[in-house]
C-alpha cells in the first residue's frame, strides 16, 4: 500500500517483479505445507491448474469466484488509495446482500431488466451505508477505522443471523434462508453465449462478471482521472498538504469509504442474483477478507486486482477439485495459501527489495559504475 | 434464594468465559504498549489451541500441551515481529495474514493427522487442566451466600483461570513498576527518545511481542484443554477480536482491561442463559443482540461517547532507524 521508499530500480520492476517474487515465496512455503502433509507439491500444482482451467465448467467456476474477488478487491483498493484500511468488506458485502434481498423480496415479480438495476442500487446503498458509519466515526470522531470495521463485521453477522432466523426466513422452512425471490436473476454466461450461438458448459459464472469489469474501469477513471480521485489520493499521501490545498479530509474519507462499501456490496449480485436467488446465512463466505489479499497482490490497481482475482478464483476452484482428487488435502489449503500471500505480498512487501535491486544493478553494470564514481 | 443461586452460576460461567479474554487482552496490551498493533490475537490463540490439543492427544500430558501451545503462539508472534519490527511492514496486514493463515493451517493439518474433519480426538483427563477443588468447598456448599460464593465461584476452576486473574497484577507490576516496563511503555510512545538513550527499540519490541505470544499461547491452550476437551475448527470464534475490543475498552490499562473482559464475559454468560427466556422488564431479548453488544459498546467508546480511548502514540508506526 505504501510506495517504495528510495528505490533505485525501474518502476515497472517494482510493480511487476516484486509482486511476482513475493508470490513465488508464498507458493514455495505453501509447497512446504503440502510436503508436511506428505503429498507431492508438483502433483498438487498440476491438479490445481487442471481443476481451475482444465475444462469449461472449471473455467466457469474460476471466473465465478473471480467475480467475487474483483468486487471485494476493488473495495479494499479504493480505501487504500485514501490510506484507509477497510477490513469491513465482509460485513459490507453481507449487508449489501441484505439490500439485494429486500429489493428481490419486494419486487421479485418485475422483469429482470427492471429488477436487476434495482438490486444493484439496493446492494450499493446498503453496502455504502454499512461503510458510512465507520467512515463518519473516523473522519469526525477520530476512531480507528480498522477497529470499527472489524467490529462492524461482527455486528453485521449478528444482525443477519437475527434477520434470517426471525424475520426473513421462508415460512415453514427449517433452514435460516429466505424464499427464492427471482427465478431468473442475472443470466449465467453459458446462457448468454447460447444467445450468440456459442456452446459453453453450464456453471454459476454469470453476467455480474461484466459488471465487475465495468467497475474496474470506473474505479480506474475515478481514482486517476477525476478531481475527487485526486483529492482522495492527496488526502491519502499527505493530509496536511491536502488541507492546505483546501481539500476536505472528512469529505474524502466518507466518499471513499462509501464507494468502497458499495463495491463490496456488489458481491451479492454475483452470489445472490447470479446464483442462489435467495438470501443465505454466511453467503459472503470470507470473500471480503480475500479482497485484502487481492488488493495487496494487485497493488491496488484495477488491472492488478483483476489478475489477482483470477488467481484467487483459480485457487478456490482448483482447491475444490484438489480435495476431490486427494482426500487428505482439504480445501482449506487455499486459505493457507491466501494467508501466505498476504504475509509475503503485504506485510513483507519489501523484504526482497534489496535482492531484486542487487540483481538489477548486476544486470545494468554501467549505472552501478556511475553510482560508484559519485 | 433461587435467584441468587442462578446469579452465582452466571458469575461462575463469567469467570470461565472471561479467562481467555483476559489473557489475550493482556497479550494485546503488552504488544500495543510497545508500539506493535496486534490484531493477530485470534490466530495465535487458535494456533495454540490446536497445538495444545494435538500434543495432549499424543502425549496425554496437559503440561507438555501447554508448552506446545505457548511454543506455537510465540513462533507466530515472532513472525509478526519479523514483519512489523524488522521489515517495517504494516502491522494490520501482518496480523490479518496470521489469522487467515492459522485458520486454514489448523484445519489442513488437523484433517490429515486425526481424520476428523479438522477436530482432534476427545482428550483424556490427564491431558487436560481439570477443576481444582478448594479445601472445604464441599463442606460449606450448603451455607447460604458465603458458602455458595466460596464453593461455586472461587473453588472448582482449573489452574489457568486462577493464573489469568493473577496475570493482571503481574502485568501491571511489570509495566508500571519495573525498569523494563518503563522502557517498554516509552518505546510505544516515543521510540526515538528510547533509541537516543542507547536502548535498542527492536529488542524491546521483540520482547514485548514474545510476552504477547506467551499469554496468547496460554489462552489458546485453555480453550482446547481446559474449557473444552478437544480442538474444534475455528474454536476461537472471534474471541481474539473481543479481547482486542476489551483492551481498547480498558484504555490500554491492565485492571480496566480485566474489568472489560469480565463485562464481555458476563454478557456471553448471560446470552447463553437468556436464550428463549422471557425476562421481566426486557421481554425476550434476541441472543444475537447480546452477542453483538461488546462490539457495539466498543464502537461507541471509540467514537468518544464514553470517555476517550487514546492508544499509545507510536502504536502501529514502524521504527526505522536513521543512519
Amino acid at each position: 500500500m505504501a510506495g517504495p521508499i528510495g528505490s533505485d530500480i525501474p518502476r515497472w520492476a517494482n510493480v511487476v517483479v516484486l509482486p511476482i517474487v513475493n508470490l513465488i515465496a508464498a507458493f514455495l512455503v505453501s509447497g512446504l505445507v503440502v510436503l508436511i502433509i506428505g503429498e507431492n507439491p508438483l502433483e498438487v500444482v498440476q491438479i490445481l491448474i487442471w481443476g481451475a482451467f482444465g475444462f469449461e465448467e472449471a473455467i466457469g467456476y474460476t471466473l465465478f469466484y473471480a467475480t467475487n474477488f474483483i468486487f471485494t478487491g476493488l473495495a479494499v483498493s479504493m480505501a487504500f488509495h485514501c490510506m484507509l484500511f477497510n477490513i469491513g468488506g465482509e460485513g459490507q458485502a453481507y449487508i449489501g446482500g441484505l439490500g439485494i434481498s429486500l429489493v428481490g423480496l419486494q419486487f421479485g415479480f418485475l422483469p429482470p431488466i427492471v429488477l436487476i438495476p434495482l438490486c444493484m442500487i439496493g446492494a450499493a446503498l446498503f453496502g455504502a451505508a454499512w461503510a458510512f458509519i465507520p467512515a463518519y466515526l473516523q473522519a469526525k470522531r477520530g476512531s480507528h477505522i480498522v477497529i470499527t470495521t472489524i467490529m462492524f463485521n461482527f455486528i453485521a453477522s449478528s444482525v443477519m443471523v437475527y434477520l434470517l432466523v426471525n424475520v426473513l426466513i421462508e415460512p415453514g422452512s427449517m433452514h435460516p434462508q429466505s424464499r427464492e425471490f427471482a427465478e431468473a436473476g442475472i443470466p449465467p454466461v453459458h446462457e448468454a453465449l447460447g444467445w450468440l450461438g456459442i456452446k459453453f458448459a453450464a456453471s454459476p459464472w454469470n453476467l455480474s462478471f461484466l459488471w465487475a469489469l465495468v467497475c474496474c474501469v470506473l474505479v480506474w477513471g475515478y481514482v486517476w482521472h477525476t478531481r475527487w480521485g485526486y483529492a482522495m489520493r492527496t488526502v491519502g499521501t499527505n493530509p496536511t498538504a491536502a488541507s492546505y490545498a483546501g481539500i476536505s479530509e472528512t469529505k474524502s474519507i466518507i466518499i471513499t469509504m462509501c464507494i468502497s462499501g458499495a463495491l463490496a456490496g456488489f458481491l451479492g449480485l454475483n452470489e445472490i442474483m447470479g446464483y442462489h436467488h435467495r438470501l443465505l446465512l454466511h453467503f459472503s463466505g470470507g470473500y471480503g477478507f480475500v479482497g485484502i489479499a487481492v488488493a495487496l497482490m494487485g497493488r491496488s490497481h484495477p488491472v492488478g486486482v483483476c489478475l489477482a482475482a483470477i488467481l484467487f478464483g483459480a485457487l478456490y476452484q482448483g482447491g475444490a477439485e484438489l480435495s476431490f482428487e486427494i482426500p487428505t488435502i482439504t480445501r482449506e489449503l487455499v486459505i493457507v495459501i491466501q494467508g501466505l500471500v498476504i504475509i509475503f505480498a503485504g506485510a513483507l512487501e519489501f523484504m526482497f527489495k534489496p535482492q531484486v535491486e542487487a540483481v538489477f544493478r548486476w544486470l545494468t553494470p554501467r549505472r552501478s559504475a556511475a553510482a560508484a564514481a559519485e | 434464594m433461587e435467584d441468587f443461586t442462578l446469579f452465582v452460576l452466571v458469575l461462575d460461567a463469567t469467570m470461565r468465559v472471561s479467562t481467555p479474554l483476559i489473557l489475550a487482552a493482556l497479550a494485546g496490551l503488552v504488544s500495543e504498549r510497545s508500539g506493535v498493533i496486534d490484531i493477530g490475537l485470534e490466530g495465535k490463540m487458535l494456533g495454540a489451541a490446536f497445538a495444545a490439543a494435538s500434543v495432549a492427544a499424543l502425549t496425554g500430558s496437559a503440561w507438555i500441551a501447554l508448552c506446545a501451545g505457548i511454543g506455537v503462539s510465540v513462533l507466530l508472534a515472532l513472525i509478526h515481529g519479523f514483519a512489523c519490527i524488522t521489515h517495517a511492514g504494516n502491522h494490520i496486514v501482518s496480523g490479518m495474514a496470521i489469522n487467515i493463515f492459522v485458520s486454514g493451517l489448523t484445519i489442513v493439518l488437523g484433517a490429515k493427522w486425526f481424520s476428523q474433519g479438522g477436530s482432534t480426538p476427545q482428550l483424556p483427563h490427564e491431558g487436560r487442566f481439570m477443576p481444582l477443588e478448594w479445601p472445604g468447598a464441599e463442606a460449606v456448599a450448603d451455607v447460604p451466600v458465603l458458602g455458595q460464593l466460596y464453593s461455586e465461584l472461587l473453588s472448582g476452576h482449573n489452574l489457568i483461570v486462577y493464573a489469568a486473574f493473577l496475570a493482571v497484577p503481574f502485568i501491571y507490576w511489570m509495566l508500571f513498576k519495573t525498569r523494563f516496563g518503563l522502557r517498554l511503555r516509552a518505546v510505544g510512545e516515543n521510540p526515538q527518545a528510547v533509541d537516543t538513550a542507547g536502548i535498542s527499540v527492536f529488542f524491546l519490541r521483540y520482547r514485548a511481542v514474545i510476552i504477547c505470544g506467551i499469554l496468547c499461547g496460554i489462552a489458546g491452550t485453555y480453550l482446547s484443554t481446559a474449557m473444552g476437551a478437544s480442538f474444534v475448527r475455528d474454536m476461537t470464534a472471534g474471541k481474539g477480536y473481543i479481547a482486542l475490543a476489551a483492551m481498547i475498552f480498558g484504555k490500554w490499562k491492565p485492571v480496566p482491561t480485566m474489568l472489560a473482559c469480565l463485562l464481555f464475559g458476563f454478557l456471553e454468560a448471560v446470552a447463553i442463559r437468556v436464550q428463549g427466556v422471557e425476562l421481566p422488564i426486557f421481554g425476550n431479548i434476541p441472543v444475537q443482540f447480546i452477542e453483538a453488544l461488546p462490539y457495539v459498546l466498543t464502537v461507541v467508546l471509540l467514537a468518544g461517547f464514553i470517555g476517550k480511548a487514546i492508544p499509545p502514540k507510536a502504536d502501529g508506526v514502524p521504527y526505522i532507524k536513521e543512519h
